[in-house]
């Protein structure tokens, strides 16, 4: 992608510019789309309709939101620290964009690729605890700051498992670029890593109950990651008004909304990429190719969300210490036995 | 040991309810909605709904009945009397109208839709309809005025009445002249209607 827009446009940092300013192309219209797909999905299961007059089945109500927003008056409350205030949802927003940079959105773009992506993801992801930490406690209100405490623990204990799952994927593919990953699992759906690789055919059938159990970890790591219920204790608004964005409005509670949204996609992708093939197509040849390869991995990505907006709409809130349970005593083992055992077949 | 097979069996307990949960709410996303679009759609409201009432003023006879059974009195009546000469017609259930009907107000903002106006009502002219939107942004339009008469004609009958008063009084009084022995008696009666308080 990049030699074509040097082709394009020589060597200018204009290229730079409009590549890494290309996920940001997805990102905004798929956060008006799974807006809407949240509302119309949550309603739909409580048998109810959601927006139905603006446009066909409310379609353009992300839009009229926007809107909303963007007129909103942009309240600072007085007694907040007027710099990090304002600073924190760009902060949260980058840390989740900057992640963007290593996903493999299709054979032909990747935003960087470097060798050490998932890695990096993993390190790069954890700027949004400093993001949200600082919206809680530049607010000054105390609901804030429980909001802001509470993720700050929940991700730093939930990223151990999502290291640990993503390992094991690692392990498999024998590389952390992700576009490497994606390249090992060509072929059909029966290289993908949930279904043990493109290994011999015993190897692959050991490998099966492991790389499904750190799948589902992974996942469930995921939900956990980005907030949602059933892991929303930090914006639990039963018990802490809106957690950390509580005083937050207009374009600065819009931004930390579509960073929330961007999180879901990215946990959704890093899934796809490295458990279900990424941009690979399910049938080998079949339907591939760059474009195609957009289409796959977005098809991917948007089922995971479809699945996360499920979850959301099923299950209620854990509490705190089942929340340090799951991740500490059950995800944590779960996952030192899986890289035990795949490591032990793969040496095998 | 027990508790190693707690442990394995409340992660199994776990995924399991889970699993049944998302059943659950995935076959409620097929359920057709239960939502009705109202302004769109209305539902059919039952036969014997309670809602604004409604006047027929041309049936009322101005009896005062429902504003004395009305429990909040919202209902305000006024009526002047008719003269023997003019004929106010007869009402669709063939009673005579007598009374002239200047003011029939019902302040619908403190109507509680109990319907006991419309039970006593002789002409079936006060009746409750299905009609129930009828917010207003000033408390004053919810004052319904049911009467059609113009301030001329309420002006009209008071004078008429007025007219046949006095030639009432006059006939009464020129009645009244002609039997001078007549006013005699009230003065002798009056004492004795009279009981002085002292006695009670």
């Amino acid at each position: 992608m990049e030699e074509l827009l040097r082709s394009i446009l020589g060597d200018t940092t204009l290229v730079y510019v409009i590549a890494a300013a290309l996920p940001l192309l997805f990102i905004l219209p798929y956060a008006l789309v799974t807006v809407w797909l949240e509302m119309k999905v949550s309603a739909h299961m409580q048998d109810r309709v959601a927006y139905m007059y603006t446009g066909p089945h409310g379609i353009a109500q992300p839009i009229a939101d926007i809107l909303k927003l963007l007129q909103k008056e942009d309240t600072v409350p007085g007694m907040a620290d007027k710099l990090l205030y304002t600073l924190s949802p760009f902060f949260v927003f980058m840390g989740t964009y900057a992640a963007f940079a290593a996903i493999p959105f299709s054979s032909a773009y990747i935003g960087s690729n470097i060798d050490l992506g998932v890695f990096y993801i993993v390190a790069i992801s954890s700027l949004v605890v400093i993001g949200i930490l600082m919206a809680g406690w530049a607010s000054n209100n105390k609901w804030s700051l429980f909001g802001a405490i509470r993720s700050v623990a929940q991700i730093v204990s939930y990223e151990i498992p999502t290291a640990l799952a993503l390992l094991v994927a690692v392990m498999i593919t024998q590389s952390l670029n992700l576009q490497e990953v994606s390249r090992f699992q060509e072929g059909g759906i029966q290289n993908w890593v949930v279904f043990g690789g493109p290994l011999p055919l015993l190897k692959k059938l050991l490998l099966i109950p492991f790389t499904l159990t750190a799948f589902v970890i992974l996942f469930i790591a995921g939900i956990a990651e980005v907030n949602r219920t059933p892991f929303d204790l930090p914006e639990a608004e039963s018990e802490l008004v809106q957690g950390y964005n509580t005083e937050y409005s207009g374009m600065k509670f819009a931004i930390f909304y579509l960073a929330e949204y961007a999180n879901m996609f990215l946990v959704s992708a890093v899934a796809a990429t490295l458990f279900l093939g990424g941009w690979n197509s399910p049938f080998g040849d079949f339907l591939s190719g760059p474009i195609w390869g957009f289409i796959w991995f977005v098809t991917k990505g948007m089922f995971f969300i479809f699945l996360q907006i499920w979850i959301r709409w099923t299950l209620p809130r854990l509490r705190v210490d089942q929340l340090m349970y799951m991740s500490w005593k059950v995800l944590t083992p779960f996952l030192f036995a899986c890289i035990f055992a795949v490591g032990l077949i793969l040496v095998l | 040991m027990s508790s190693v097979r707690t442990y394995f069996r409340d992660i199994w307990m776990a995924l399991y309810t889970v699993a049944v949960g998302m059943r659950v709410t995935f076959k409620h996303l097929f359920t057709p909605a239960v939502t009705v679009q109202y302004p769109d759609v209305k539902l059919k409201l039952p036969e014997r709904a309670r809602n604004r009432l409604y006047v027929n003023i041309d049936d009322c006879i101005g009896c005062d009945q429902c504003a004395l059974a009305c429990p909040v009195d919202c209902i305000t009546i006024e009526t002047i009397k008719s003269t023997p000469d003019q004929d106010l017609g007869v009402t669709s259930t063939g009673q005579k109208k007598r009374l002239h009907v200047p003011v029939f107000d019902i302040d619908i903002a403190k109507c509680c839709y109990c319907g006991l106006c419309v039970y006593p009502c002789p002409t079936e002219c006060i009746v409750m309809t299905d009609v129930y939107e009828f917010s207003e942004f000033e408390r004053h339009n919810l004052i319904y005025h049911y009467s059609r008469m113009t301030p001329a004609e309420i002006a009209e009958a008071k004078e008429k009445l007025k007219k046949a008063e006095e030639e009432a009084a006059a006939k009464k009084a020129a009645a009244a002249a002609a039997k001078p022995a007549a006013p005699a008696n009230p003065p002798a009666q009056a004492p004795s209607e009279q009981k002085p308080p002292s006695a009670t």
